[in-house]
This record gives structure tokens, C-alpha cells and sequence, in this order.
């Protein structure tokens, strides 16, 4: 900061040096919370008695070294990245949909109902491309309740989002128990998309197409609000609302449109899953995945870059942490320790480089 | 704890309880306290008179801890203090009593006594009973200690803080905008209590923008004026004044009328405009819980400044943002250059030629955390050549930018910073040069100078005169009746929702325009 009032040449080169050093803090800023989350993690599986450079082994050579593990990782990436987008839109408008789950479980079961209904009368691309529409639309329809309460009443939508995500999750459930259910099964289920109808896979891997949409919708929704005039104006509504009444936007459409957006994605989202890895939905099958993609989200700061690679440290840590339990005994759910971990100290690196700009002025 | 009230000998002292001594407080954009010295003597009812954003409650703040100054320094008995809490301001037997009660409706007025105390005793609800007694004895109210503080009235509500405060030991008592909430003969019975707590050696800080109960109530009036002291009436002047006279010295310091009269004529040679009206207004009312505005008639012509004056929140507010199409109207019509306009919303009434600067210029007028280059475009986002098909054309969004910035002298790092950082002068300055630029026809200013110093005062002046100058239509918003007389062909007074009166800005313009201000003719 104080190097920019030099005059002439000095200043110039102060400056470079000023952005290395501002981009070494950056770095310092991504980094520094990820270690200590590494180290942290580390110290609670040592309480829990299991080596932790052993799990963390695990974790790595099943999620990202070995070849079926890295492609399992980078296929559920797909939905994830999805769901990211969806966020993204959401919060920067300043709209807190945490309603994902329901979104996304609803889109997934009647998607994964369609499918097989559709597959005798029409082409296999078209049965897909039907699919991801159906499941766009269905989470968008998922939304109208809270979007309309939002919009047109000012009702806080983190309640109501979240509260469409119980009955959803719910309604996804009964739908699959009575009115999908496959006859053919003693489990309740639905009838399952056979593989070679699901979404192609990348060339001769495992993986599945799901990524690529997941990654075109990510950056498709960065430069959505960052290049574009739609972005700017949900971006003001975001930031100060009442600027954009003053401004003239219509921040009652502009909502409706967030809402329609962000659910819509997390629609797609269930969609890709179904499509590209389940084939059915079990019933009581619910993975939450939107609601550990949320700090995720935090964590990259709502930018849809920084996302892809949250998200891709996050899929290592689940797939590999998969693995990694069944051999040592750790539950599942120590990858959500390991993110929630991540997150405390991201909040603390921010207060701590926040109080050192405070000391610096 | 408790001290007992013995009634003291008032003026004996020679020392003021508290001071302020040349406070400044600054807040981004603001200075709401320009070096203002304040004293309070025990056993007297001083008034402090101003405008809403004259400053009065950052004083307030100040003196019962809820703000630091940023200069100068707080003086209690003489000794130089640091209040930096509000238990800090209750030790030094400072009591506030603010405006919205601050008691807890739900529970009965000894609980909320008794709240405050060691959280790990009970609350001893007898003891507090029985020094209420007589706290309220020594200044003569009854109060149940027992009943329900919600169902209680706001003039009992405010007894039971002042008791309050009182039990704590206070020998300062600040009332803030305390009758704002009262009926008249809730204000009277304050006005009587104000009256016997002086009496008891107690030093009262009577906040108010009510010229009547100033002079009602007060010992001393000191009057704020755009966070600065413009005057001070001391009890034995005040006496000899009498009503009427007083009266008109607080309108004057109030409103600064009759001070620099003649530089302000010389500085309006402008030739008197009189084509025919390019905005025209008609009957216009807005619905409002607190000011509605009603049968608004209003028309300006190419090249005139129509200075709407009045003391604030009479709906002048209301009535820009109504007209500028940011609220709905309730009846009424506007034409702009003989078009109809009042269906249009905010874009196709700024796109045929009407501008509004706002007033309220961080809430609204802008998005502190964007950079000033959006900030200028806030009201044409999507618009050519900046925004092509949706995209967003940096090159043409800086260079706009710097052409702005240039044109209108905003002091700004870059065009990439946050306008949020800029100081309140030059966001008003990116401000203007938003709502200026481009094919204009009328404009709104809403206190355009509020908040602002010297020098951007007289640049942001100088910019009205240039827009008026261009042949726009300016309606000029302000309190500030120095400022509606320097700029104004015509001054319309608004009051209560409604234009009261409009006079030709000529020598007896300023008699007239008090006048109407203070209701005299209304």
C-alpha cells in the first residue's frame, strides 16, 4: 500500500514487487488453511488411535494416484461442480439457497423414472438430453415456493429453502416407495437406466460425460457473473439491494431469476448423478451433496475457478477417504471433519490477515 | 451504588459537570461532529436543538459511551475522561434515556431494575422495590414496581428509565428525542418532571427538534447546524429575550437565515429563465405509514432551479423518490417535455431525460464494494456501447470512467477502486458526474451538500448552477435555506407532505420562506 506513493521509476518496480508480494500472500492465504486442516485432522485421528500418515496415504493412492480411483474421483466431480454453479449464482445475488438437496433428490428420481419409460420410443441422445432438461426443470420447479415467498414477500429463503429440502427429500422417497418403484425388485427402487444408455463415457476411461457438463456450467456461470450485464445486476442486488431499486433493476424478477437458475442447476445436477453413475435411485438414497458443497463454495470465495479446485481436493477426499475408512476403521463421514476443519481455519486466516491490515493502516 | 438526592445549590458551582471540549467525530464520508464544545451545568435543562444529521446523537454517543471522539476531549468534573462504554458513561453518573425504550417488555419494572446486577446473585426485587420508592418520591412520580413494563404508556416507560438512570447514581440525565414518541400532555408531564429533576441538582440534556418545547422546558439552548455549534443562548439571555424574540434567534441559527444575505444576492445574476415548462407536476400524492404526500404542484422550467426547502422528513424524500420512479404513486401526474411519465419506471424516466442524485449516497446511491468504473454505469448496466449482447466491453467501461473522473475532478486512486473508500466528497462528485452526463433534462438534487466540506460544498453549488446554466430543469431538495436562497429562482416549502408555499427568490424571499418553515402563516 505505501509503496505506491513513490514517484517515477521506483514506484513502478515497487509495485511489481508489491503485487509478488501480494500474490505471495494469496497463496499463503489458500495454503496456510489447508495444511493446518491436514495437521489438525491428522492430531484427531491419532486421538482416535489410527495412524494418520496411513490414512492419509490411503487417501491419496485411492483417490487420486490409482488410475480407477482417480477416475471415480473425477466422475463425481460432475454433480458436485453442478451443485458449485448453482451456489455461485445463488450467493452472489445474495439469495442463500441451501434448498439443493431437494432440488437435486427430486430431479434424480423422477429423471431416474423417465429414463427407462423413455428408452424404448427414443434415441438414446434424445432420452438424455429429455433427461437433463426434465431434471433442469424440476429443481427450478422446486424453488418457485421459497423463490415466490423471496421475491414478492421478503420471506428469508434459508428457511424456506431448507424447509423445501425436508419435504423433498421426503416426497423424493415416497415417490420411489409408491409410484416408481421397480416390480421387478424385493428393495424398493427404481427401474435402472442400463449402462450402455447412461451419459457416454470420456474415451476409454471411466468417466463419466457428467464432468465435462459439470465443468462447462462452472465456468459458463464465472463468466455469467463476472462479463456479463445479467451477472453485474444480480450482483448489485447482491451487494446493496436497495442501490438496485435505486438503479431501477427489477429486483422481484431478478430474484425469481436467481432462484430459477441456482435450482435449475441442482437439478441438473441429480440429473448427471442418475444419468451417469446410479442408473436408479434407491429409496432413502440421499447423499447431501449440496449442503457439504456450500463451504466448499466459501472456501473458493464464490469464484467458479477456485471452485473447480475445491471441489477436486474435495472428491480426492471423498473417494479416497471411502477406501480409506474401510481399511482403517475411520467412518465415512471423517471427510466432512477433515472439510469442516478446513473451514474453521480459513476463518481464521481471514481474521488474522484482516487484524494485520487493521495494523498495517 | 445509589446516591441520595439532596437537593444542592444549583449555579453555586462555578465548574460544569461534563464538557466537551472541541469534539470532532468523523465517519466515513461525514463529519458528523466539527469541533464542538458543549458544557453541562448541574441544576439546568439544556437543550440541544438541530436537524435531523445535525449531529445531535453522535453527541449523544459520545457522551454516554457509545462513541469515541476522534479529536478533542470529554471532560467530567474538570478531569479529563475516556468513555468507551456505556457502563463507563453509568459509572461517571451519566444516564442516557434513548429514544426506543431500551426496557424489556415482558418483565415487570423491578426485574428490569434489578437487570444489570451479578448474574450469579438473585435479583434482591424487594431492596430494588424499596429504593425505587424512594427515588420516585424525591421527584415525584408513582410508578407500580410490580406491573408489566409492556403495559405500561411510552411517558411511563420513559419514567421508569429515568428512575432508572436515577438509581444508578446519575448526575447527568440525557433525554434523547425523548417526547418524539409522546402525546402533547405526555410531553408536558416530561416538560414538569425535567423540571423538578433540576431542581435536585441534576444536569438535564433535553434532546429535541421542537422549537416550543426548547423553549418550554430549557434553561440554556444550544443549536447544531451540519455537525457544527452555531450558537448558544444562556439562561439569563434567554430570560430577557422572551418568547418571540427567542424564537426568532433559534429559526435563525436553526436554519442560518439573515447572515451572509448579501453575498448570496450577488451570486445570483443569473438571467431569470422563463420558457415553458419541461417538467411538470401534478397533484402528485404518495402513500406513506409516516409522511404521506399529497396534491403536489410543481412546474419547472428549461434552466430553472426550484429550491424545495422545509425541515427534514416533511416528505421531501417521499416526494423525489416518487418522482424519479422509485416508489409508486398514489395519484398524481408528471410530464417531462409535455410526455407523460409517471407509468415509466426508473430506466425510461432516466432514458427520456430525468435525473435524481440521491441523498442517501452509500445506502443507495452506490456499491461501496464495487469499483467507481460500475458505479458510474449503475443505472445503464446492459447498456451500448458498454455492454454488447450482455457482455460486458472493459475498454469502453474505463474509458467512460476516466472521461468522468477527469471531467468531475473525483480524487480516486484508480477507476478500479472501491468507490466505498472514496471520501464523502468525492463519491458525491462520482455521483454527479453519473447522473449529469449524458442527454439530461431535469434533475433532482436531495440535499446535495449534506455531510460535505467547504470546498466540495461550493464545487458540488457551482455544478447545480452549470446543470441550471445547460437549461435543465433542477429541483433542488434541501434544508439548508442558505443554500435554497443562494441557488434558487423560486423556493417552494414543503411541510407535512405538502408544498405550503412558493415565493420568487427575490430580497424578501428569506422573511417569507421562514415564515413558512416555521409555520407561522401555515
Amino acid at each position: 500500500m505505501s509503496e505506491t506513493t513513490q514517484i517515477g521509476g521506483d514506484a513502478l518496480l515497487a509495485r511489481r514487487s508489491g503485487a509478488w508480494r501480494e500474490r505471495l500472500r494469496l497463496v499463503a492465504m489458500a495454503l496456510g488453511p489447508v495444511l493446518g486442516a491436514i495437521v489438525l485432522s491428522g492430531l484427531v485421528l491419532l486421538a482416535l488411535g489410527v495412524d494418520p500418515i496411513a490414512y492419509y496415504g490411503y487417501v491419496v493412492d485411492r483417490g487420486l494416484i490409482n488410475p480407477y480411483g482417480l477416475q471415480a474421483t473425477l466422475t463425481r466431480m460432475g454433480p458436485l461442480l453442478l451443485i458449485a454453479a448453482g451456489l455461485i449464482v445463488a450467493f452472489r445475488a445474495g439469495i442463500w439457497n441451501l434448498g439443493g438437496d431437494g432440488q437435486f433428490l427430486l430431479s434424480a428420481v423422477i429423471v431416474a423414472a423417465l429414463g427407462p419409460l423413455l428408452v424404448p420410443y427414443l434415441p438414446v441422445w434424445l432420452v438424455l438430453l429429455v433427461g437433463l432438461a426434465v431434471g433442469a426443470m424440476v429443481g427450478a420447479v422446486w424453488s418457485l415456493l421459497p423463490a415466490l415467498l423471496k421475491a414478492y414477500q421478503g420471506v428469508n429463503e434459508i428457511i424456506t429453502t431448507l424447509m423445501m429440502t425436508f419435504l423433498g427429500v421426503s416426497f423424493a422417497n415416497v415417490l420411489v416407495k409408491l409410484a416408481f418403484r421397480d416390480p421387478a425388485t424385493t428393495v424398493p427402487q427404481t427401474r435402472t437406466l442400463i449402462v450402455a444408455d447412461r451419459l457416454p463415457r470420456l474415451f476409454d476411461t471411466t468417466v463419466s460425460s457428467g464432468l465435462i457438463i459439470g465443468l462447462v456450467a462452472i465456468v459458463a456461470v464465472h463468466l455469467l457473473m463476472t462479463r456479463t450485464a445479467f451477472g453485474l445486476k444480480l450482483r448489485i442486488v447482491g451487494a446493496n439491494p436497495r442501490a438496485a431499486v435505486h438503479a431501477g433493476l427489477n429486483v422481484p424478477l431478478l430474484t425469481m431469476a436467481t432462484f430459477a437458475l441456482s435450482a435449475a442447476l441442482a437439478g441438473l445436477a441429480g440429473a448427471v448423478e442418475i444419468m451417469g453413475v446410479q442408473g436408479n435411485v434407491r429409496a432413502d438414497w440421499n447423499p447431501a451433496y449440496s449442503l457439504t458443497v456450500v463451504p466448499l463454495v466459501f472456501l473458493a470465495r464464490f469464484n467458479g475457478f477456485a471452485s473447480i479446485a475445491f471441489v477436486f481436493l474435495f472428491s480426492v477426499l471423498s473417494i479416497g477417504g471411502e477406501s480409506a475408512a474401510r481399511r482403517t476403521g475411520v467412518p465415512n463421514f471423517f471427510t466432512l471433519v477433515v472439510v469442516a476443519i478446513l473451514l474453521i481455519m480459513l476463518g481464521i486466516t481471514e481474521y488474522l490477515d484482516q487484524r494485520r491490515r487493521a495494523a498495517g493502516k | 451504588m445509589t446516591q441520595t438526592l439532596s437537593p444542592s445549590e444549583p449555579l453555586a458551582d462555578a465548574r460544569p459537570v461534563v464538557s466537551l471540549d472541541h469534539v470532532t467525530k468523523r465517519f466515513p464520508g461525514v463529519v458528523a461532529n466539527d469541533r464542538v464544545s458543549f458544557d453541562l451545568w448541574p441544576g439546568e435543562v439544556h437543550v440541544l436543538l438541530g436537524e435531523n444529521g445535525a449531529g445531535k446523537s453522535t453527541l449523544v454517543g459520545m457522551l454516554s459511551g457509545l462513541q469515541l471522539p476522534d479529536e478533542g476531549g470529554v471532560l467530567v468534573e474538570g478531569r479529563e475522561v475516556r468513555i468507551a462504554s456505556p457502563a463507563r458513561a453509568l459509572e461517571l453518573g451519566i444516564g442516557t434515556v434513548f429514544q426506543h425504550s431500551m426496557l424489556v417488555p415482558s418483565l415487570s419494572v423491578v426485574d428490569n431494575m434489578a437487570l444489570g446486577g451479578s448474574w450469579w446473585s438473585r435479583p434482591d426485587r424487594d431492596g430494588v422495590a424499596r429504593k425505587m420508592a424512594a427515588v420516585c418520591a424525591d421527584i415525584g412520580v408513582t410508578i407500580d414496581p410490580h406491573a408489566k413494563v409492556g403495559s405500561l404508556s411510552l411517558g411511563e416507560q420513559q419514567q421508569v428509565e429515568i428512575v432508572r438512570a436515577l438509581m444508578r447514581g446519575s448526575r447527568v440525565l440525557i433525554l434523547d428525542e425523548a417526547t418524539a414518541m409522546l402525546t402533547p400532555k405526555g410531553a408536558d408531564d416530561l416538560g414538569a418532571l425535567m423540571g423538578r429533576l433540576v431542581k435536585l441538582g441534576i444536569a438535564v440534556v433535553f434532546i429535541t427538534h421542537k422549537l416550543n418545547e426548547a423553549l418550554a422546558f430549557g434553561h440554556r439552548i444550544t443549536v447544531l447546524r451540519l455537525g457544527r455549534k452555531v450558537g448558544e443562548i444562556a439562561p439569563e439571555r434567554l430570560a430577557a429575550l422572551g418568547p418571540a424574540a427567542a424564537t426568532a434567534e433559534i429559526v435563525r441559527l436553526m436554519f442560518g437565515t439573515g447572515a451572509t444575505a448579501t453575498e448570496a444576492v450577488a451570486t445570483t445574476v443569473r438571467t431569470r429563465p422563463n420558457g415553458a415548462p419541461v417538467l411538470e407536476i401534478e397533484g402528485l400524492a404518495v402513500d406513506d405509514p409516516s409522511v404521506p404526500v399529497a396534491g403536489i404542484d410543481l412546474s419547472v422550467a428549461p434552466g430553472e432551479i426550484v429550491g424545495l426547502a422545509g425541515i427534514d422528513g416533511n416528505g421531501q424524500k417521499q416526494f423525489a423518490e416518487a418522482l424519479a420512479g422509485q416508489r409508486r404513486l398514489a395519484a398524481g401526474r408528471i410530464r417531462l417535455g409535455g410526455e407523460t411519465i409517471e407509468r415509466l419506471d426508473v430506466g425510461g424516466r432516466r432514458q427520456r431525460g430525468l435525473r435524481y442524485v440521491t441523498d442517501d449516497r452509500l445506502g443507495e446511491g452506490t456499491v461501496g464494494s464495487f469499483p467507481i468504473s460500475l458505479n458510474l454505469l449503475l443505472k445503464q448496466v446492459g447498456e451500448a456501447p458498454f455492454w454488447r449482447r450482455g457482455i460486458e466491453q472493459p475498454e469502453a467501461i474505463a474509458d467512460h470512467a476516466r472521461r468522468l473522473v477527469s471531467e468531475f475532478d473525483v480524487r480516486t486512486p484508480g477507476i478500479e477502486t472501491a468507490i466505498g473508500k472514496l471520501s464523502g466528497g468525492n463519491i458525491q462528485k462520482a455521483l454527479l458526474a453519473r447522473e449529469l452526463s449524458g442527454p439530461t433534462r431535469a434533475v433532482i438534487f436531495a440535499k446535495p451538500t449534506y455531510g460535505l466540506d467547504v470546498q466540495n460544498i461550493r464545487a458540488t453549488r457551482q455544478r447545480i448552477r452549470e446543470a441550471a446554466d445547460r437549461g435543465l430543469a433542477v429541483i433542488l431538495i434541501s434544508t439548508d435555506l442558505e443554500e435554497v436562497l443562494e441557488l434558487s429562482d423560486r423556493v417552494a416549502v414543503m411541510s407535512r407532505g405538502h408544498i405550503v408555499g412558493v415565493v420568487d427568490n427575490d430580497a424578501g424571499a428569506r422573511n417569507r420562506v421562514g415564515e413558512l418553515m416555521s409555520g407561522v402563516t401555515a
